[in-house]
This record gives C-alpha cells, sequence and structure tokens, in this order.
C-alpha cells in the first residue's frame, strides 16, 4: 500500500498533466481500475504515437517479394525507408523506398497520372509478386481514385496491384494495422491449397526482426507443424495466397493480425489463438497450447522435450544475470500493449521488478490486464509524452526504461539503462535464445559501468565531493555562447560583457 | 548476395514519375531543426501525428538527443474543417504544461494543402489570451512538396527575422554580427562562434543549437537544455552591423529578410569548408574587426595547411560521389578540389535555383568530367547506377550510402544529415580550418585502409 500511496502523490503533486490527459494515468491499486484510452493525442501534447499510414507500413513492408510504393510527398517515404530490421532470407525489394514524391502541381491538379505511371515502370522493372500501394493524408485529401489506378495496373499487368487505405490523419497506428490486414485478405484465397496437410499452421504477427520469426518456424517445425505462411515476417506472396489452407492462425500481437486472424476465421472458417513469443513463460505456453489445439499427443510430446531442452540450455546463464538484476526496477513503454505483458513476465524471470508500464494504443482490456499482472504501485500509462516518462521514471527511482526510438534518449538523459525492444532491436528477442538475448541486453545497459558517473544514480549513493564539483547545473550558458547585456529601454545602447577569449581580453 | 542487387548498370534507367531512395527528406525536419536552435522554444508540427514522430525520431535518431516536439494532431474531422481548434487547443496546452518561450509552428503537407492560415490563428490565440504575456508564436510554412529538409531550415530561419529583429537605432553597433550558420551540426555552430569571438566580433547566430542537440547529462530531463539564440538576442539581430549568411539555400533568404527589414547589410556565402571557404569567411569578418587576423587563427590555418601538403600525394586523382544538401555538396567539392580529389558525380533532392551554376563554379574547366543532377530524381538510385557503370574511389554523404558502399565495396566517410547510424558525429565540427583537418583525416583513413585491406602481401607496408 506504500508503494500506492507514493503514486498516488506523484502524480497529484509533483508531476502536472494535462488536465485531459488525467484520466490516462492511473496506478494499480487505486481503485477502481478504469483508466482511458483509445483516445486521438490530446493536440500540443509531445506523444510519442504515430499515424495510421505507419501502422500499415511497418506491418505490410517485411514481405520482401512485393513492390511497396508510397504514394504521398516524400518524407513519408524517406522516414519509412528500410526502418525497421524485418530480415528476408531471399529477396530484398522490399528495403528499397519508391515514391511518388508529389509535387505542387501534383497537389493541385491530383497524382493519379504519375502513380499509374510509376507502378507501370516499376512493374516492368523488378517484376514484383505483387504491389502495395499506400495513400498517405495527402492523398485522402486531394482524393485520388488509387481504387481505381490499382485496378487499372493490375489489369494491364496481370499482377495483384492492392490499395492499402493508410491515410495518416484517419486514426492511429492501429487503425494502420486493420487497414493493412484489409490489404491482405485479399491476397488470401488465391493459391493453391491442395499439398497442405491438417497439421498446419500460419504464424501471424511477427515480422522477423532480427529473425524471430526464423525462431519461432523452426519451434513449429521441430514440434512436427507444417507452417503454410509467415504473415509478414520474412513473408512472400505465394505463400499468403494459401495461407486460408492451413487448419490454424497462431497469431501474436493482439494489435496488428488479429484484423486478418478475423476475417479468415470468417471466411474460412480458420480458428485462430492468441500468443506471445517473449519470455519462458509465454513461450512455453505457446507451444503447449497450438500443440493442444490439434489434440495430437506426439505433438505435446515434442513441445514438451523441446522446452525443457532449450530452457535447460538457457538457464545456467539466466540464473547468473539474475543475480546481478534481482531488485532492480523497470519502465516499460511499447506500441502495443499485448507486448507489454511479457515483458512484465520476463522481466520477472530476471528478478527486475516493473514500476511504470505503458503504451501507445493499448485498449481497456489490455490495460485491465496489464494492471492485474503488475504489482500494487505500478503506473501504467496510456499514450505517454517525455515529460510524464521522465518525471515517473525519477519518482519510482528505476533503473532501466525499456522502450523505442523517442525513449533512448530521454533514459539517457537521465542516466537510465535502456533496452530497446521496438523496431530497432538488432537481436533476436523472441523465442527461449530471445529471452536469452533480452537478459544480456538488460543486463548489459543496467549493469555498465557508465552509470558510475551519472548524476542521477550518484544521488542515490552517499554525496561525494567529486560529484558536487562535477556537476553540471541545468541553467549553466557555456562560454562559448555569448548573450547581449541587458537592453536599456527604447533603443538605448546595448552594453555586452568583457568575453576572456584565451589569454586576451576583448572588451567590448 | 549484394543488398541493392536490383539496382544494375547498363543503360541509366531514366524516370519521370517516381523517386527510389531519396537522397532528401522533408521539409518540417529542418524546420524542427531550426526551431530547436531557439533557447527554450517548443517546435510544432501542424499536422497529423505521424509527421510529427517521424521527424522527432529522424533528429533524435540523428543526434542522440530527445527532440521535442508537439503536434497538432489533425483527425478526419480537421481535415475537413480545418486545424484552428487543433491549432488553438495545442497552444494552450503547451505553454500550460511545457512553458517555452516560444512556440515555432511549421506545417505539414496536409495542413498547407487545406490551406490553414497559421498567422490568423496565431493571432486569434493572442486575443483569446492564450498566449501568455511575453511569450510568442512564430510560424513558417513548409510544405513538403515544394522544397525539402533545408528549405524547411531556411524558411523557419527566415520566420525569426519576421518575427523578432528589430531595427532600434540610425547607426549599428559595431562588431555586432549576425551569423546564420546553415544546416549543419552543433559542433559546426560552436566553431563559428569560435572563430567569431577570436576576430574580436559579437556574435549572434542563429539558429544555435550547439548547447540543445549536445547538451551534457545532467540527470534530469531538461525540456530546454541551456543552449539556443534567445529572444532578445534575435531582437538585437536588428541593429547588427552585418549579417554573414553561410550557405545560400539555408541561410540567404533569412539575410535578405533581415536586410529588407532593418538595412542590416548582408554577405551571403558559401559554408566554411575546406580552407579557401574558411578564408573568405574569416576575411569577411576581418572587415568588420577593424582589420586583424590573430595569431591563433593563423596559426589554425597553418597547421591546416600544413597537413595538406604532408597528405596531397594521396589524394591525386582520386573520384568521389557525393550526395546530399545543396550548400554542404557545394563545399565539400571544393574542399575536394582543393586537394587534387575530382567529385565525379553529386545528386541532390533539394530545389533551388543556383546550385547548378555554383557547382560550375567550383568544378571549373572539370566540370565536363563531373555528373552533376537536382530534383526530383535526383536519388540514391541514379547515383548508384552511375556508380556501377564507373565506379568512384570515395563516397561521401549521408547514411543512405551505405548500401551502395557496401555493395560496390567503396570506402565511405559519412558526413550530412541525416547520420542515423554512427554515434559521436555531433560532437565533432567539419567547417573552419580545424573542421577540414577531420574531413581530410577522415577520408585519408578509409582510403589508406583499403589500400591495407587490399594490397598484395609483397606490397603490403609499415609505413605508407
Ligand atoms: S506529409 Fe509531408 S510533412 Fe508529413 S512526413 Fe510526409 S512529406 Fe513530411
Ligand atoms: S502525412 Fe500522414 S501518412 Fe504521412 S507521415 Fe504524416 S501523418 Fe503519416
Amino acid at each position: 500500500m506504500n508503494g500506492h500511496n507514493i503514486m498516488t502523490t506523484a502524480i497529484e503533486n509533483n508531476i502536472r498533466l494535462l488536465e485531459a490527459r488525467k484520466a490516462q494515468v492511473q496506478t494499480k491499486g487505486s481503485e477502481p481500475f478504469n483508466i482511458a484510452c483509445e483516445k486521438q493525442s490530446v493536440a500540443g501534447s509531445v506523444s510519442q504515437r504515430a499515424c495510421v499510414f505507419c501502422g500499415s507500413r511497418v506491418v505490410l513492408y517485411p514481405i520482401c517479394d512485393a513492390l511497396h510504393l508510397i504514394h504521398g510527398p516524400i518524407g513519408c517515404a524517406s522516414y519509412t525507408w528500410d526502418i525497421r530490421g524485418a530480415v528476408s532470407s531471399g529477396p530484398q525489394l522490399h528495403r528499397m523506398s519508391f515514391s511518388t514524391d508529389l509535387q505542387e502541381k501534383d497537389v493541385i491538379y491530383g497524382g493519379e497520372k504519375k502513380l499509374e505511371k510509376a507502378l507501370l515502370e516499376l512493374i516492368a522493372h523488378y517484376n514484383p509478386k505483387a504491389a502495395f500501394v499506400y495513400a498517405t493524408c495527402i492523398v485522402g485529401l486531394i482524393g485520388d481514385d488509387m481504387d481505381a489506378v490499382c485496378r487499372r495496373v493490375s489489369a494491364k499487368t496481370g499482377i495483384d496491384v492492392i490499395p492499402v487505405q493508410s491515410e495518416g490523419f484517419a486514426g492511429s497506428k492501429k487503425d494502420g494495422y486493420s487497414a493493412a490486414c484489409h490489404a491482405l485478405d485479399t491476397l488470401v484465397g488465391t493459391g493453391d491449397t491442395s499439398t497442405i496437410g491438417p497439421l498446419s499452421i500460419n504464424i501471424l504477427g511477427d515480422f522477423n526482426i532480427g529473425g524471430e520469426t526464423w525462431v519461432i518456424k523452426d519451434y513449429y517445425e521441430r514440434m512436427g507443424l507444417e507452417v503454410v505462411s509467415t504473415i509478414t515476417g520474412d513473408g512472400r506472396v505465394d505463400d499468403i495466397r494459401k495461407a486460408h489452407g492451413a487448419s490454424l492462425n497462431v497469431v501474436q500481437c493482439s494489435g496488428s493480425m488479429k484484423g486478418l486472424a478475423r476475417m479468415m476465421k470468417e471466411k474460412y472458417g480458420t480458428p485462430f489463438m492468441h500468443v506471445s513469443y517473449f519470455g519462458i513463460e509465454d513461450m512455453s505456453r505457446a507451444l503447449y497450447e497450438v500443440a493442444d489445439h490439434f489434440g495430437d499427443k506426439d505433438l505435446l510430446k515434442r513441445a514438451q522435450d523441446m522446452v525443457r531442452d532449450e530452457v535447460m540450455r538457457i538457464m545456467p546463464e539466466l540464473r547468473k544475470i539474475r543475480q546481478d538484476l534481482q531488485g532492480k526496477k523497470a519502465a516499460i513503454y511499447t506500441g502495443g500493449a499485448f507486448k507489454a505483458f511479457s515483458l512484465v513476465r520476463s522481466l520477472r524471470t530476471l528478478g527486475v521488478k516493473t514500476t511504470i508500464a505503458g503504451s501507445q494504443t493499448g485498449n481497456p482490456t489490455d490495460y485491465k490486464q496489464l494492471a492485474e499482472l503488475c504489482d500494487d504501485g505500478t503506473v501504467i500509462l496510456d499514450d505517454t509524452n517525455p515529460l510524464e516518462l521522465a518525471k515517473f521514471i525519477q519518482e519510482t527511482d528505476t533503473d532501466l526504461l525499456i522502450g523505442g526510438v523517442k525513449e533512448r534518449p530521454i533514459a539517457y538523459k537521465l542516466g537510465v539503462a535502456f533496452c530497446d525492444h521496438n523496431h530497432e532491436r538488432k537481436d533476436c528477442l523472441a523465442g527461449f535464445e530471445g529471452m536469452l538475448n533480452f537478459a544480456r541486453e538488460v543486463h548489459g545497459s543496467l549493469c555498465s559501468p557508465v552509470w558510475k558517473f551519472s548524476p542521477f544514480r550518484q544521488k542515490h549513493k552517499e554525496t561525494t565531493e567529486k560529484q558536487d564539483i562535477f556537476k553540471p547545473k541545468a541553467t549553466y550558458i557555456p562560454t562559448n555562447v555569448v548573450r547581449p547585456g541587458e537592453t536599456s529601454g527604447g533603443g538605448g545602447e546595448t552594453k555586452f560583457a568583457t568575453l576572456t577569449i584565451g589569454a586576451t581580453e576583448v572588451a567590448k | 548476395m549484394s543488398l541493392l542487387r536490383h539496382t544494375k548498370g547498363g543503360e541509366v534507367h531514366e524516370r519521370q514519375s517516381l523517386t527510389v531512395n531519396p537522397a532528401k527528406t522533408c521539409q518540417p525536419v529542418g524546420a524542427m531543426y531550426a526551431a530547436l536552435g531557439i533557447n527554450k522554444c517548443l517546435p510544432h508540427s501542424h499536422g497529423s501525428q505521424g509527421c510529427c514522430s517521424y521527424h522527432r525520431s529522424t533528429l533524435s535518431r540523428h543526434y542522440k538527443e530527445p527532440a521535442m516536439a508537439g503536434t497538432s494532431s489533425f483527425t478526419e474531422g480537421s481535415s475537413v474543417f480545418g486545424g484552428q481548434a487543433n491549432l488553438l487547443t495545442a497552444i494552450e496546452n503547451m505553454f500550460t504544461l511545457y512553458k517555452p518561450d516560444v512556440i515555432a509552428v511549421h506545417t505539414t503537407c496536409l495542413s498547407e494543402t487545406i490551406g490553414d492560415d497559421i498567422p490568423q490563428i496565431t493571432e486569434n490565440a493572442i486575443d483569446k489570451g492564450i498566449v501568455p504575456e511575453g511569450k510568442f508564436v512564430i510560424h513558417a510554412n513548409t510544405p513538403s512538396y515544394v522544397g525539402a529538409h533545408p528549405t524547411g531550415f531556411a524558411n523557419m530561419t527566415k520566420a525569426m527575422v519576421d518575427y523578432f529583429a528589430k531595427s532600434t537605432r540610425e547607426d549599428k553597433v559595431a562588431r555586432r554580427v549576425n551569423i546564420i550558420p546553415g544546416y549543419v551540426e552543433p559542433a559546426d555552430m560552436a566553431e563559428i562562434k569560435r572563430l567569431a569571438k577570436l576576430m574580436g566580433l559579437d556574435p549572434i547566430m542563429f539558429p544555435d543549437t550547439s548547447g540543445v542537440l549536445d547538451a551534457p547529462q545532467t540527470g534530469v530531463h531538461e525540456m530546454y537544455p541551456a543552449g539556443g539564440v534567445t529572444i532578445d538576442e534575435l531582437v538585437a539581430a536588428g541593429d547588427a552591423q552585418q549579417t554573414l549568411a553561410l550557405g545560400p539555400v539555408c541561410s540567404g533568404p533569412a539575410a535578405k529578410a533581415l536586410y529588407a527589414k532593418c538595412k542590416v547589410p548582408q554577405t551571403t556565402m558559401g559554408l566554411p569548408i575546406g580552407l579557401a571557404a574558411t578564408d573568405k569567411m574569416i576575411m569577411a569578418m576581418r572587415s568588420l574587426n577593424g582589420g586583424f587576423v590573430p595569431e591563433e587563427i593563423k596559426y589554425e590555418r597553418g597547421r591546416l595547411l600544413d597537413l595538406m601538403t604532408d597528405m596531397h600525394q594521396y589524394f591525386y586523382g582520386k573520384t568521389v560521389a557525393l550526395w546530399g544538401d545543396p550548400d554542404q555538396l557545394v563545399g565539400l567539392s571544393e574542399l575536394l578540389m582543393s586537394v587534387d580529389m575530382l567529385p565525379k558525380y553529386v545528386v541532390t533532392g533539394t530545389p533551388g535555383k543556383k546550385f547548378l551554376k555554383r557547382m560550375g563554379d567550383v568544378l571549373g574547366d572539370k566540370v565536363h568530367e563531373s555528373f552533376v543532377r537536382q530534383g526530383p530524381c535526383a536519388d540514391m538510385y541514379l547515383m548508384h547506377q552511375w556508380i556501377k557503370n564507373e565506379p568512384v574511389d570515395l563516397l561521401m554523404g549521408n547514411t543512405y550510402g551505405k548500401y551502395i558502399a557496401r555493395d560496390d565495396d567503396i570506402p565511405y566517410v559519412r558526413h550530412g544529415f541525416p547520420i542515423l547510424d554512427r554515434v559521436g558525429h555531433q560532437y565533432f565540427s567539419t567547417v573552419g580550418y580545424k573542421g577540414a583537418i577531420r574531413v581530410l583525416e577522415q577520408i585519408l583513413n578509409v582510403l589508406m585502409d583499403r589500400q591495407d585491406r587490399d594490397s598484395p602481401e609483397e606490397t603490403f607496408e609499415l609505413t605508407m
């Protein structure tokens, strides 16, 4: 309960929240739990969120033998060029950045012609398996009929040209996931499924960052399952076409691919289940549940053996790492809320306590579940901003932040360890070996000797003389910054301070 | 397996309708960077939140620093009815919560196309009393379908003049000089100020991101680090004796506006990259300080010259491919030419009238040996095709060149914006005499590393 009190005070007294944001921050233990979420960001808040287009783009781009053309001005394309390490075992076409680079005259007269020309040129040149065309905000506004252009080009070239209705302003990243699912839905069901057996699955919602899809696929195959398609990590158009032939959709990460699973259930009756591949607990549970679904004893037996072997392989090192991490505190800020659950559990495996947990796009059920999972006193956040995040980290004396690219420098400026569990993670963090990689990453940052020098960490130790000598003042102005003296009212002489430069005194 | 094996040599594939692997990014990121160079300023992106998120991420990836900015968070409604309501709420919220001295609003493609009138909305905000006493809202229009990130930088820098500079007296303040540094790193801005002060001048630099995007770790979250030009300084810029605009694309418009508004004479010149360009800047400063150049600067110059002499034998006849911002490209080309290297391929996605002519001047009689291209289809793809047809000895430019460097195994020096895959560059300046020393050292290192790697055992030598 003590933790709770501290938190409440923190929220009420020390942290000024935008009035409109108060409901989006809650403390576990402060009943009743009723967080506000799924709201548009408050205008003017330094939100960490992205747009619809961003959601569609990250979800579809790992399909590596498709062409991805962004219809819009240049920025939308250049920021999403090879933006996350979705690895391909074959084609690399997805890593090129194609943009119609709309210019003023296109904005005035429309960009349909340009789009059509670009598509025809690209398709002729690269001969892709399919093409995705992404709509950005401005396309929505100037009213280009992307559907019609795509249909025309499809007819001319004989390949599927799929419009993705991802105008940025039409919601959040989540809506982008659903636009992506609609696009995928047009491919599914167009391939031949005659060779697919009954013990078969699709892996949905894993994007092969750091080769994660490969790891997961390998587990399932070792169990004796046939993996029909991976959507979209290391994805191939032709595999997606026959995805409806699989007996089960295994969906990771509630946000992004749930929509497709639902559509496939409706259309083809394919059942689906939700899993997570992060952490020992969740990974094992995923394999067991899939085995259970098929009700096949051999599958289950092989899953059990595999889990045992894999856990035994990583346990010795995990134990060692846990000794160093025991009692440390972590803050989690993820894109989707689902990942946060796994992270809380994984951190627990490492002896690390979660003090702050939040996401950009969670829904009420997510947050409720998250709150249940967390200890009393944990701050739960929806769509936070750097100021809040930094304040809470300091108030809760947190040692580690887990987040994405915009969170990293916030952590480092505070002198707090960081682990990227988002687009910019480089190692595989899924599966059993992923758990070990995660532990190593957390360990590497948390136990780095650099924090010894950090003012924030030093505060918690005895104040040393040295710390006082070297602590920079936030208000200090470096000597190389010259400020004019006070201007003495309307148009008077401006006085400049005397400046010392090296050994020479220059009087102004 | 090559990463960009989709790019082949042969006949250069001409395109009109699309850009492949752009050598540019969009206006607002430049405006955001410039705005961060004002003390206690919160940049604000008037558009949907996606743009803002991308721009902040790009700045964070490049500078490894938090980059703060608000967004109007457009919805479907705002795209139909305009973004006035969003901007008013945003201004109110930002002043309440984040307490900036200035909010610097830039537009995005969306709000531009809708046609929101920012000054009118701002006036509305002032009338409604939601802009606190002594605080300011400034703005720049930054549609990305005209121009690119350097244009956005130029527009926001010009806005600083439009909103703040004031002429308060008949005569100008002697030795007070405005320096508009162009789209350069925080370390470059600090270096230029250092030189100006050594020259006995009182520089007002705007924008000035030194001390903002290279701030020290303090253990607290600094919403506004100590650096940046202050409002007082921006006002005082109107009484300066002279403006030095470094880089016509990024700094020219602000200098011209300052002349028009406050009659501050201006000199627009290239970025001080390399010996000759730095000389030009120092000479311009000398005309303001009574005609002296301090020993310290002469000494620095002499050291650079000495180094160039030591190195020149290794540079002879080497060819280079360059891409990035126009001002940087002209400066780098001049530096390369001065050590007998040839900028063989040069591309920029940023439009601007005089670039080709400036490049022509720098290249002189070598102009026929170079390919220079500007505009929407001047992208990394085009450059790669050129290189496939006839390779070069060195690549210089932002991170987007790494695919080519790997695919064609060419030595590569990162320079410009953005650099997303290396840490520390923001601390080292590449302007002035000292900066040139760093650039030349970087170039020679990669060339010699390559020589060491490739030379057969019998010619692999201890001394080179
Ligand atoms: S819409 Fe315009 S401002 Fe926004 S990211 Fe795209 S190019 Fe940049
Ligand atoms: S313009 Fe729209 S689609 Fe493009 S980045 Fe901005 S919010 Fe996203």
